[in-house]
């Protein structure tokens, strides 16, 4: 450990870090544009200049490595001098035009500019203009104001891995581009709005729509998938405007995927506000809760509970699933299930469901296998935190993938796109490099689990992990969950036990339902169902479902309400309230609450509190927040070795629309236009 | 100096539609990148582009970008900026004779506004300009790195030094006449050697 001297002060620091990092650790501030802890040092904007003994000019401490002795200075004229004439020249080019720009109030140039600038500009000459650049419905560009930090080029280099960003032209010319303008194809790209340190990378959709210090932010966490991004909602009046990424090393580290940036805008659009029943000419009429509820009771006593079947959607938190649930129990009805795809899993054992080595375990393996899993539609923070292990450097760090080819911009082993192929993994060539792993990571997705092969696929991946791993506190067998409320709803155990194995969609489809309670659940083909089922939608959006159901019962989004979700770790988060439910709508267990008193039936629970009392009594793991607890590996007891050749497919087709939020988005829907057309 | 028409991308309409090596430089192309190792496969970029401009008669299409950067799978932006930032690479179409005159200091004390002058008012040309049978286009250049024999006119690849107006005037009508012109120092010094 060197120890050097930063203003006379000594300070011991770990070997290998920079004099920019030295002086943070001694808790001096030094200004910087183009330095960023995750991303690779550049050296280019030339503001984090410090003075340096034994050398005549100022030293860039960004990309100056610490050494013994060296006795640094961060409060000398020169600094002061260097850090002024630095901001002068950046300043040369860039336009005073803080009051109509988005990034004004947040902005690290306006903001060194006061701390380390003149205050005003001798120059006189003419500034420099560049067009604007159009990189998608996302990105809005101001390229005049652009100071060529190059964090855009880097952060797609490095951290997207696709590269579409990059610098033309030289000197005074240099602009930043994607290759003639084209679309950024990145599940990723928003993060560049953030990095920008100027209002050059702004967003389309917030563009002009508020100032950061009029908004109210409120710490929640990301539902659009299963990651459970830790994120930072601002918000004005009632309306969302913009989402932004919290620092959360163990999950999202500070990316955001752009759906979890820019879906929230759906959630303004084709809201159910109140209660409809289907007329008997087939058309949808508005509706009394008090219709409803009478409707409601005579369907449920009149059925018998045997033919009535009820799916939990993939984006309801805890405390909406266990209300659910609870008022299924006193009615006595047992069909229920929250796998809308049928995806196989084990009743009660939790590590047959999870990502078991946790996100940031991705760091610690020495293998990847990923199986039928799109990591760049389903998971896009985990996709990047794999590329990132895989780059790291002197790192031999085997990618073996199987199934479905994509972009993921890493070197991977293909062996091949069909169930069968999963046997390649036994051949000798590979056998060799998979037996030298001794912390493997296995991922599964959604698609092959999904398919009728889902319990053979399962079961083979978990002997070859159980035959590699002898280190008991490892746990690399990962399942990839698509949805945010789908491992909540599975640790509620919103499953009928004896049901799991059965494809319940096809019994639905064959009509041996009477009755089918949708909650917020809209991932089936309605143009299946048999015209004398009875379909109850209990959602928050006009989406799939509407066109079908008899009854629509309106309930609160993710937003309007306090939640617990479990990510797909496992690890349990709280969704915060942002504003009050669209017109006054009521939460679920208040509704159901008011069916019980409709139908007689006593009530467990009159507040929200006594429900999570009761929630938390039965499932002691909820009231865990932000823990993750980690589950053993079981074994298996018979494993098939014959698989079909049939092509394993990602269960998601459009990264820019999952769910119902996502779909009625302005914004997603225009991504979906644009960028998945361009591929 | 603003940047030269010649890096600007150059119109649809004179764009080709397709660009591929032809067999000899296919077989150059593929000695290049076996010399680099295959992490840096960016390596091969520049020497790649410079074959593409000689065949393409002086200047890169799109298409050339498109296609060095697929050959060597590396990121079409990759390709591009190393096409604009150097300034040997044309991206729009330069004429049969690319006359690239140096500006820098010592040049210009020597006399190049006049090399300069003349070369615009003899094909009625402006800097970035080509002539209307395609014969001549006029670029400035910054320091050639032959400030010994200045002034320095850079014609496709050869150099034409120690000019003055009568010298240079008789280059560029050998060149319109298809003769064979003398390369280096137009005068009766050998190289670069001191004058008698």
């Amino acid at each position: 450990m060197p120890k050097i001297f930063i203003n006379e002060k000594p300070i011991k620091v770990d070997d290998g870090i920079t004099v920019l990092q030295a002086c943070e650790i001694a808790g001096i501030e030094i200004p910087r544009f183009c330095y960023h802890e995750r991303l690779s040092i550049a050296g280019n904007c030339r503001m984090c200049l410090v003075e340096m003994e034994n050398s005549l000019k100022p030293v860039a401490s960004c990309a100056m490595p610490v050494a013994e002795g060296m006795k640094i200075k961060t409060n000398t004229k020169m600094v002061e001098k260097a850090r002024k004439g630095v901001m002068e020249f950046l300043l040369i080019n860039h336009p005073l035009d803080c009051p109509i720009c988005d990034q004004g109030g947040e902005c690290d140039l306006q903001d060194q500019a006061m701390a380390y600038g003149k205050g005003f500009s001798r120059f006189v000459e003419k500034k420099r203009a560049v067009k604007d650049k159009h990189l998608g419905p996302l990105i809005k560009t101001h390229m005049t104001r652009c100071i060529h930090c190059t964090r855009c080029v880097r952060f797609s280099e490095e951290v997207a891995g696709n590269s579409q960003l990059g610098t033309i032209g030289r000197g005074e010319d240099t602009e930043i581009t994607s290759y003639l303008e084209k679309t950024i194809d990145s599940e990723l790209s928003g993060n560049v709005i953030d990095l920008c340190p100027v209002g050059a990378l702004t967003s389309k959709p917030y563009a002009f729509v508020a100032r950061p210090w009029e908004l109210k932010k409120t710490n929640s966490i990301d539902v659009f998938d299963a990651v459970g991004s830790n994120i930072r909602l601002d918000s004005k009046g009632d309306k969302i405007l913009r989402v932004l990424p919290r620092i959360n090393e163990d999950i999202n580290e500070e990316w955001i995927s752009d759906k979890t940036r820019f879906a929230y805008d759906g959630l303004n659009h084709q809201r159910i506000d109140r209660f409809y029943v289907r007329d008997s000419n087939g058309d949808i009429q508005e509706s009394s809760e008090e219709t409803v509820l009478k409707l409601l009771k005579s369907k449920f006593s009149e059925t018998d509970k045997k033919k009535i079947f009820s799916f939990c959607g993939n984006l309801v938190d805890c405390e909406s699933i266990f209300s659910f649930k609870s008022f299924l129990k006193k009615i006595n009805s047992n069909n229920f299930d929250c796998r809308q795809d049928n995806s196989f899993f084990i009743p009660k054992k939790r590590s047959s469901y999870l990502f078991n080595s946790t996100i940031s375990g991705i760091d610690d393996s020495d293998l990847c296998v990923i199986v039928g899993s799109d990591l760049r539609k389903e998971a896009p923070i985990i996709g990047a935190r794999l590329r990132k292990k895989s780059l790291e450097k002197d790192n031999n760090y085997p990618v073996i993938r199987i199934g479905y080819k994509y972009d993921l911009s890493i070197n991977t082993i293909e062996l091949g796109n069909s169930y069968s192929s999963i046997l390649n993994l036994q051949k000798n060539m590979y056998k060799k490099l998979i037996s030298k792993a001794k912390k493997p990571l296995f991922i599964i997705g959604q698609g092959p689990l999904c398919s009728p092969e889902g319990e053979e696929i399962f079961n083979y991946i978990l002997s070859i992990h159980n035959s590699l791993v002898k280190d008991v506190s490892w746990n690399g067998f990962n399942i990839l969950q698509n949805y945010s409320g789908r491992v909540g709803a599975l640790d509620l155990e919103f499953y009928n036990n004896k049901t799991t194995k059965r494809n319940n969609i096809k019994d639905i489809y064959n009509g041996n339902y009477k009755v089918l309670y949708l909650f917020d659940a809209d991932e089936i083909d309605f143009s299946k169902i048999p015209e004398d089922t009875f379909v109850i939608y209990h959602g928050h959006h006009g989406d799939k479902a509407v066109s079908r159901a008899d009854v629509i019962i309106p309930m609160p989004c993710f937003t309007e309400k306090e939640g617990i979700y479990v990510n797909l770790e496992g690890r349990v988060q709280i969704s915060r309230q942002i504003k009050m439910p669209i017109s006054d709508v009521e939460h679920s267990w208040e509704f159901f609450n008011k069916l019980l008193i409709e139908m007689g039936i006593e009530r467990d629970y009159n507040s929200l509190q006594e429900l999570r009392n009761l929630m938390f009594n039965q499932y002691p793991n909820l009231m865990k927040i932000n823990e993750c607890k980690s589950e053993k590996m079981f074994k298996v007891r018979s494993v098939k070795r014959s698989f079909s050749k049939n092509d394993i497919l990602s269960n998601i087709s459009n990264f820019y629309m999952t769910d119902s939020v996502s779909r009625n988005s302005p914004t997603m829907s225009s991504c979906s236009l644009e960028i998945n057309n361009n591929i | 100096m603003s940047t030269s028409k010649f890096k600007i991308i150059a119109e649809e309409q004179s764009q080709p539609l397709t660009f591929n090596f032809s067999s000899e430089n296919l077989t150059k192309a593929k000695k290049i990148i076996k010399m680099y190792p295959s992490n840096f496969k960016e390596s091969s970029i520049m020497p790649l582009l410079s074959i593409a401009q000689a065949q393409n008669h002086g200047w890169l299409p799109k298409k050339a970008i498109e296609y060095v950067s697929n050959f060597i799978e590396v990121p079409e932006i990759k390709v591009l900026e190393i096409a604009t930032f150097y300034s040997m690479y044309n991206l729009s179409p330069v004429g049969k004779f690319h006359i690239e005159v140096c500006t820098t200091t010592p040049c210009m004390l020597r006399g190049s506004d006049p090399m300069l002058d003349l070369c615009k008012k003899k094909f009625g040309l402006e800097i970035g300009g080509i002539t209307e049978d395609g014969l001549f286009s006029l670029g400035r250049v910054e320091c050639l790195g032959a400030c010994v024999n200045a002034p320095v006119v850079k014609i496709n690849e050869n150099y034409y030094e120690d000019l003055d107006s009568e010298s240079l005037n008789k280059l560029l009508d050998g060149l319109k006449m298809n003769k064979k012109v003398k390369i280096g120092p137009q005068s009766k010094r050998k190289g670069s050697e001191p004058v008698k």
